[in-house]
């Protein structure tokens, strides 16, 4: 299991491992709840930071994942596949979802270390509506 | 429909808080979707029991020497052949045989029947009785606001009854009883939407917070859990069960919706009997029919299912069934007679993913005795 202080964060929940593994926060895995469904990008696709590239989904709705860097799909998560409840289990582990072999690597200074994340997380829980 | 009116709370609004329900709004009533997880409190029904607050459904008393006649006016189902104490699924048809809801009649008396009817269509159904209730010695009571609601549901649902109401534990499926619940006239009746045996307790707003914690107290030990409305929708849909307003409307008719054995022609006349009678012996153009994913996904309502390389229209209720670890959904078919076993696909995502027409009920419970 990675440990969440290393791993860079976006506003949508996903994080970034420092070797390009993608997968959701446990914030997120909480919000979607059971998830029953995950369908993966194609190894080799060429997306953009920001591009929606994978779907996972719950009983009662689907979320979209968006890259968080540019560039190729170097491998995913066959066992998120099989069995998505380990999203939900292991959000920084067996959980992954993607790779990511990225085409501009600087972008990922857009994105917020673990101290910012949980920052953004505290104010989205004070903003919320509940 | 609009709901942008102040969202109603039922009188366990503060109970659902305590116990982390997560509130959404539903037709207007903020109700938890989940306390803990769907597929958690889904497996408690299917396995052992689940409570679900159901106090926004309402509760219309018809009674008088004309209740019988106006109800059997009004309903497809016979209401005649219901004995004090016993209850039945209707559909009240509108002239053109489409749907003005679907109910639950108990008859609790000779002349005095409870109509339990949904939350959304309470004041339009409470209207249209009223409308058609002229010439019938009838009096017509809109108890949705005096009374809450509470659905014990699941294979231990019976015993979790008996350790609260242990005089209606011999109650028979489809059962009626008025008594007395902590001082109060309530009713319990053997009914429920989820495909598994139940009861469900209608009492006065007053008593429920007490009745909710009684049960989740007593109903610990045998394994019952608070339930959303999100597990709710997921068994009955497995159950083949319709929701108004999404599966079922005005435009639609008990024959399209398949619930055909719901309609009883032979049993006199009704709103909607000659409709329903043309319907029948030309055959209707569209079915709500089921569909099954035959690959990993989770449909959802509004996705186009294809039949022979056409859309044959679009999946009204859709989920993923944890019974049977598969996608499933129904929708109206413009093609009225596809058997049981033809390929089909449903688009998610814009991808068409294989699936097959199955037979509806999705699942049967093998808690349940067939035709019970």
């Amino acid at each position: 299991m990675l440990d969440p202080k290393t791993l860079k964060y976006q506003q949508s929940h996903e994080w970034l491992s420092p070797d390009g593994v993608v997968g959701i926060s446990d914030h997120a895995q909480k919000e979607i709840t059971d998830v029953v469904f995950v369908e993966l990008p194609k190894v080799g696709r060429q997306v953009k930071r920001g591009e929606a590239c994978c779907v996972v989904e719950s009983v009662k709705a689907a979320f979209d994942i968006y890259a968080p860097l540019s560039g190729e799909i170097a491998a995913v998560n066959p066992d998120a596949a099989k069995d998505p409840a380990v999203v939900n289990r292991e959000p920084y582990g067996k959980g992954w979802l993607f790779k990511i072999a990225p085409s501009s690597p600087s972008e990922s200074s857009a994105l917020m270390d673990a101290a910012a994340y949980e920052k953004f997380l505290a104010s989205e829980a004070a903003h919320g509506s509940h | 429909m609009s709901t942008s009116v102040v969202p109603r709370r039922t009188a366990l609004f503060e109970s659902h808080r305590r116990l982390s329900g997560r509130i959404v709004d539903f037709h207007g009533w903020e109700l938890p979707v989940q306390y803990e997880s769907i597929l958690r409190e889904h497996e408690a029904v299917r396995a052992r029991c689940g409570l679900f607050d159901v106090s926004h459904m309402g509760q219309v008393f018809v009674s008088g020497p004309g209740a019988l006649g106006l109800l059997q006016k009004v309903n497809a189902n016979d209401v005649g052949r219901l004995k004090p104490g016993q209850a039945l699924y209707s559909h009240m048809p509108n002239e053109r045989g489409g749907v003005v809801d679907d109910v639950i009649v108990s008859r609790l008396d000779k002349d005095r029947y409870l109509v339990v009817v949904n939350a959304a269509t309470t004041d339009k159904d409470f209207a249209w009785l009223q409308k058609q209730s002229r010439g019938f010695d009838v009096e017509l009571d809109n108890a949705s606001d005096h009374y809450g609601m509470i659905a014990v549901q699941g294979p231990r649902a019976a015993e979790v009854l008996a350790l609260i109401a242990p005089s209606a534990a011999s109650l028979p499926r489809f059962g009626a009883v008025e008594l007395s619940v902590f001082g109060q006239p309530s009713i319990i009746t053997r009914t429920g939407y989820t495909g598994e045996d139940g009861v469900e307790f209608i009492v006065p707003n007053e008593i429920i917070v007490r009745l909710w914690e009684d049960l989740l107290a007593q109903g610990r030990s045998l394994g019952a859990q608070p339930c959303g409305l999100g597990a709710r929708d997921v068994l009955r849909l497995e159950a083949g069960y319709l929701l108004y307003g999404q599966d079922l409307d005005d435009d639609h008719s008990t024959y399209e919706a398949n619930y055909g054995w719901v309609v009883k022609l032979d049993k006199g006349d009704f709103i909607g009997k000659a409709a329903l009678a043309k319907q029948k012996q030309e055959g209707v153009k569209r079915r709500l029919t089921g569909v099954k994913l035959m690959e990993r996904g989770v449909p959802r309502p509004g996705a186009p299912v294809i039949v022979s390389g056409r859309e044959a229209g679009k999946l009204c209720s859709a989920t993923f069934s944890p019974s049977l670890q598969a996608g499933i959904g129904v929708g109206y078919l413009d093609q009225p007679a596809l058997a049981a076993g033809t390929p089909c696909a449903v688009v998610l995502h814009g991808r068409e993913v294989p699936a097959q027409i199955v037979k509806v009920p999705f699942y049967a419970s093998p808690n349940l005795k067939k035709g019970a």
